[in-house]
């Protein structure tokens, strides 16, 4: 069992002629990598109609449909998040039900609001209702606003954390820029949050630091655009001689237990 | 074939603790992991001396006992007096190049002094390693201010000297692009750039230049030990390349550039 948490497809809406071909890359590097499970979204229109970061409605409802779409065409294997821009909440919370009640199973949150912004409390609210985790898009210990998104840190998503402890979530990408360190202090001992392994960033103490400080209960492994660094942080874990029970909560036995129970039994 | 690495460090990081960092043991334990037979080993320290040429004597103790597969690739400083001393010290440990920094030393990455040290190292038929970023922006300390060399500084360099060869390391698809396709054949040549910074699939920009660029100019570096080796080891198998496709980029390509040029 390997459950990618943080997988991305596209669409013709991307404004790329090789939308297809990227999607069916990630398949053909999913199979050659084991991966059981890809949990994935689509950020809108990827910046071609509405920045990636602040989808329009209408690209967001577009991306769910396709995402959707991906989903009934290879069951069991690919499951998609319920992308959303909060600004719009009314159509965000329609969005969720209307995408969960298809079958969708779970939420993604990206930067079009900071984490500890009240406009996410429904949002999360639903995720505990429904059953299902929240992956939210994380700059690690942001030290200033970076252009095209509104991004969050760690601080921000623990406050969001702290005010619905019963709802899960994914702190994205911890290899996806920025200070890895200062996340993990933050998130320690944190009930319900768990750090996707994700990213391009390939730091060998990252690996290590997050093992030490977190443990791997707490880990969860995905790979979001960069496989191949998604399979060499697997590897590296791998030749660390960790218990092979601690491996297989990174694997996916930790998001089998944050997901709604028995999604990913067909994937097995 | 096995892998000669181009982009491998020891020492410590001031930066970051990276607690392998400081071994050679750690270095040939991943090499042994992951069938990396040779690495040219730069020492991390160096990169922020006011005068690198202290550090790489500590280099050469380190990688010493393991010259068959650890080759020591010195830090020298374009701008210091006495640079050529430092060249022939680096000649004389039998370094197979040797890296310039010249964004953390306060030198104008394609200027005089730049100029003439890739060029004497030309001379000497010893290649420079340029290194684009040792971190991603993103992430780098708050006080780690220092610029990230630029693609048209190699491509000043490379067109300065005919005898000038720079192995380009960290660098991205982007910055490959910039620099080859701004070059004649010729000066392209003189150029070979390491994988370790590109992407994979499914994007694939490794895939896109080893068609474009050609495989020929492409040669394996990891960044270990602040990168985890097993990253590039991965992209290259989810690449699927044809076996002597793999073998050139893992070690065939650096040696027949070091021997048509050195």
């Amino acid at each position: 069992m390997l459950i990618d948490v943080h997988a991305h497809f596209f669409t013709e809406r991307s404004g790329r002629g090789d939308w297809r071909d990227v999607n069916a890359r990630r398949l053909a590097a999913g199979e050659r990598m084991g991966i059981t499970a890809h949990v994935a979204s689509i950020l809108g229109s990827w910046g071609h109609r509405s920045p990636t970061y602040f989808p329009s409605p209408g690209d967001v409802t577009h991306a769910n449909e396709a995402m959707l779409e991906l989903q009934r065409a290879h069951p069991g294997r690919v499951f998609g998040y319920c992308v959303v821009n909060p600004n719009y909440a009314e159509h965000a919370l329609d969005e969720v039900t209307c995408r969960l009640e298809a079958g969708m199973v779970g939420i993604k949150l990206a930067a079009s609001r900071r984490a500890n912004d009240p406009l996410l409390d429904p949002l999360a609210e639903a995720a505990m209702e429904w059953g299902v985790p929240v992956l939210q898009h994380v700059w690690q210990h942001r030290r200033r606003d970076w252009p095209g998104q509104e991004a969050s840190d760690a601080v921000e998503l623990a406050e969001l954390a702290d005010r619905h402890p019963g709802t899960q979530f994914i702190l994205a990408h911890l290899g996806g820029g920025g200070d890895w360190s200062h996340t993990l202090r933050v998130v320690q001992g944190r009930g319900n949050i768990w750090i996707d392994l994700s990213g391009s960033g390939v730091d060998t103490d990252m690996v290590h630091q997050a093992l030490e400080t977190v443990g791997p209960a707490q880990l969860v492994w995905g790979t979001d655009v960069t496989m191949g660094t998604g399979w060499g942080k697997l590897r590296y874990l791998e030749s660390l001689g960790l218990h092979e029970d601690d491996l297989n909560l990174i694997r996916g036995g930790n998001a089998r237990a944050i997901f709604p129970a028995g999604v990913f039994d067909g994937g097995d | 074939m096995a892998a000669t690495d181009i982009a491998a460090f020891v020492g410590p990081y001031p930066y970051r603790y990276v607690q392998q960092a400081a071994t050679a043991d750690w270095l040939l334990l991943q090499m042994d992991r992951l069938g990396i037979a040779r690495a040219w080993v730069g020492y991390l320290p160096s990169i922020l001396h006011k005068d690198p040429a202290l550090g790489n004597a500590a280099l050469e103790e380190i990688v010493a006992p393991h010259h068959d597969r650890l080759l020591p690739t010195p830090t020298l400083h374009p701008g210091r007096p006495r640079f050529e001393d430092d060249l022939n010290a680096a000649i004389a440990m039998g370094a197979p190049a040797v890296r310039l920094f010249p964004q953390y030393q306060g030198l104008d990455p394609a200027g005089a002094e730049m100029r003439v040290a890739t060029t004497a190292l030309g001379v000497a038929g010893l290649p420079a390693v340029l290194t684009v970023r040792i971190e991603d922006a993103r992430q780098r300390h708050p006080a780690d201010l220092a610029p990230e060399f630029p693609a048209a500084a190699v491509r000043t360099l490379i067109r300065n000297d005919r005898d000038v060869r720079l192995l380009v390391v960290h660098a991205d698809r982007a910055f490959i692009e910039e620099v080859h396709f701004g070059l004649t054949p010729d000066e392209a040549g003189r150029v070979l750039w390491d994988i370790s910074w590109l992407w994979g699939p499914p994007e694939d920009h490794l895939g896109i230049l080893l068609g474009t660029v050609g495989h020929e100019r492409f040669a394996f570096g990891t960044g270990m030990p602040l990168r985890i080796p097993d990253a590039v080891v991965a992209k290259l198998d989810l690449s699927d390349l044809p076996a002597a496709v793999r073998d050139d980029i893992e070690g065939g390509n650096l040696e027949r550039w070091r021997g048509r040029t050195g």
